[in-house]
């Protein structure tokens, strides 16, 4: 496929606001989880919390007030993405930027909020409650694309934790058909009760801090996280690339991955193909790696059957936790930095691995020149993205 | 892009060859409850518990593919919701209200907004791209944009939209009063049972969007997000070549030609 250029990224996540805190605390392995209880949760476990999300929006956006959206408006105003986002409109008109979200619970938190205090006399929510600016799935992408002064085509992609990769394939066909000329990719979620008690009544919450690939293994840590990505069309002015992406579906389980791989095999032989290389072309993969056992086991016999056992891999939720409908931006914008800064990451909080796994799982950082990225990301209902990030050589 | 089949389910137009004789004006609309639909293609375990959303959804996706030629299996998929399941919302909302705080974990994994794809990709064994997406009211336009462009991809996309009703007391705040679903399955090359020709424009300010003609189809339309699709339903029905415009995010609408094949 025709590579899109990636001019400008940002992340902010429990390692900090912005691209740098990311790039250091791999570095200096430091994590961002936290063993704390999140709000009035009672549940023990470690939690990748993102700092400052109590202050207000401001008063023109007051109606999207949430936890969702505060994330959001943080994120977009780190490394000069915002002026970037701006400067684009001017370039190619409010019209002709397309904006695509992800987002798994969006403002679910703000309903959580209301039915604390619903009257129960009557059965009603609080007046103060909007759904559609602050629950409803769409919210987010409505006010990033609010935020940015665009009207062209807006949509938020929800597929649980494969969403904010999905959105960089929605954007590339979007372009290549002419809906627009550019478009803002993202992804925001936010640490709310109904994920944390949900994935616990799965079983799927470690009350250790996440451990991928290890052999003791216990789950995942819930994280949030917003980031966002300018693509437009390649004129050899961009340094990082989207060179390729795959999607397919289990067709296996609504929670649980199909045991063998098979849909995440073909999610990231389609990201190969689309990319024009093969699996000696990719330097790392990031992987999707929860930290359940379930998941990085079935991940593993997919990446082994395609890469063999030599590729480096990581899974970096140990630094970050589990973000989920963010968890593709995320670690797309990780996998950037692997591109910038010539730096693989170890997988972190993995002290002995796996015996069972067989792919190359990184127990050491490693420097060296990067060119090529693969990431995975694979959601509920058994839903996967990958995709081929590259640097111009 | 070619339509190849429409399905539809909703109040007095609980088919497509029903409701394609209402909105051709050969039969006068009367509003009737849809009967309980059972899915066909879901095992019966599943068809006892699967949620009403899903039921909405699975009755005119089923009904869509019987129509054309192609195997469920092999269709890419676009299934677009405003709401989902607010149902589970509500009781895992209340739930989280309660000093126990007992979460159902069959609730919370049937609370992703693509458990409609997910359970149909898993009903059909469909293992191609499947995209789930929100766009409040204009969930309908949103997925036709993303299913056309997903035909750069794929030979034929399944496209769903669907909603239901809200329970007390989240009605009030999103007031969907009907439960209503469409599905289209459109393809890039004509085949044998092409029933249009679509051709979008990308969102642009300026046009109005294009509306019923009829008090009861028009309050149809506004009833729920799904029922965005009638007036390009009614161009399809009518074999008449036109332009319908369909509201899109941020005060704009998307421009649909469409040319009818017989």
């Amino acid at each position: 496929m025709t590579p899109l250029g990636i001019s400008r990224f940002t992340i902010t996540s429990a390692l900090g606001n912005g691209l740098d805190p990311h790039a250091d605390a791999l570095r200096r392995e430091r994590s961002g989880l936290v063993e704390r209880l999140f709000e009035t949760s009672h549940i023990p476990c470690w939690i990748g919390e993102v700092e400052g999300l109590d202050a207000p929006l401001s008063p023109a956006l007051s109606e999207w007030e949430c936890r969702n959206n505060r994330l959001a408006d943080l994120g977009l105003r780190q490394d000069g993405f915002l002026d970037a986002a701006l400067a684009a409109k001017d370039r190619y008109g409010a019209t002709r930027i397309g904006v695509f979200m992800g987002t798994s619970t969006s403002g679910v938190q703000q309903t959580e909020l209301a039915y604390r205090v619903r009257d129960r006399a009557s059965n009603s929510l609080p007046d103060w409650f909007d759904l559609r600016r602050t629950q409803n799935t769409f919210s987010v992408a409505d006010f990033v694309r609010l935020r940015l002064g665009l009207s062209g085509v807006t949509s938020a992609i929800s597929t649980a934790c494969s969403s904010s990769a999905k959105v960089f394939a929605s954007a590339h066909r979007a372009i290549r058909s002419g809906l627009c000329d550019a478009a803002i990719v993202g992804g925001v979620d936010s640490l709310c009760l109904t994920t944390l008690y949900g994935f616990n009544a799965l079983q799927l919450v470690s009350p250790d801090i996440c451990r991928p690939a290890d052999a003791e293994r216990r789950g995942l840590s819930l994280g949030e996280a917003a980031g966002f990505a300018l693509l437009e069309s390649d004129h050899g002015g961009s340094e990082f690339l989207l060179e390729g992406y795959g999607e397919s579906s289990d067709a296996h389980h609504m929670s649980a991955p199909d045991p063998e791989g098979r849909g995440a095999l073909a999610a990231m032989q389609q990201a190969l193909e689309r990319g024009n290389t093969t699996p000696r072309g990719v330097d790392y993969l990031n992987l999707h790696g929860t930290g359940t056992p379930a998941n990085d086991s079935a991940e593993d016999k997919a990446v082994t059957a395609l890469f063999g056992t030599t590729t480096p891999c990581s899974s970096t939720k140990g630094w970050t936790g589990h973000t989920l409908g963010a968890a593709g931006i995320l670690e797309a914008v990780v996998g950037l930095l692997c591109l910038r800064d010539g730096f693989l990451p170890r997988s972190l909080n993995t002290r002995v691995k796996d015996p069972a796994l067989l792919g190359n799982i990184l127990m050491e950082s490693v420097a060296q020149p990067v060119r090529r990225v693969l990431s995975n990301s694979f959601g509920f209902g058994g839903n996967n993205c990958s995709l081929l990030l590259g640097r111009r050589a | 892009m070619f339509v190849e089949a429409v399905g539809i389910a909703a109040s007095g137009l609980p088919d497509w060859l029903s409701a394609a004789t209402v909105l051709r004006g050969d039969t006068a609309y009367a509003a009737c409850a849809l009967a309980p639909y059972q899915p066909q293609m879901l095992s019966p375990n599943e068809r006892r518990r699967v949620m009403p959303a899903v039921r909405q959804a699975f009755r005119v996706a089923e009904e869509a593919v019987a129509q054309t030629t192609h195997r469920a299996a092999d269709l890419a998929t676009v299934f677009a919701s405003s709401e989902a399941d607010l149902e589970i919302l509500h009781r895992i909302s209340s739930a989280l209200s309660e000093p126990s705080r007992v979460v159902s974990p069959t609730d919370f994994h049937n609370s992703v907004h693509n458990a409609a794809a997910g359970y149909w990709t898993i009903a059909v064994g469909a293992r191609r791209a499947s995209v789930t997406l929100c766009a409040y009211d204009c969930g309908f336009s949103a997925a036709l944009m993303e299913a056309s462009t997903l035909l750069l991809d794929e030979e034929a996309v399944l496209a769903v939209v669907y909603d239901v009703p809200p329970p007390i007391p989240m009605l009030e705040k999103r007031p969907i009063a009907v439960a209503a679903s469409v599905a289209l399955v459109l393809a890039r090359r004509r085949g044998p049972t092409a029933l249009a020709q679509l051709e979008l424009e990308s969102p642009r300010p300026g046009a109005r969007e294009t509306v019923m003609e009829g008090r009861c189809l028009e309050e149809l339309r506004q009833g729920n997000p799904a029922l965005r699709a009638l007036p390009l339903l009614s161009a399809i029905a009518r074999r008449q070549r036109s332009t319908i415009y369909l509201e899109s995010a941020g005060d704009t609408t998307t421009g649909i030609h469409v040319s009818p094949l017989s």
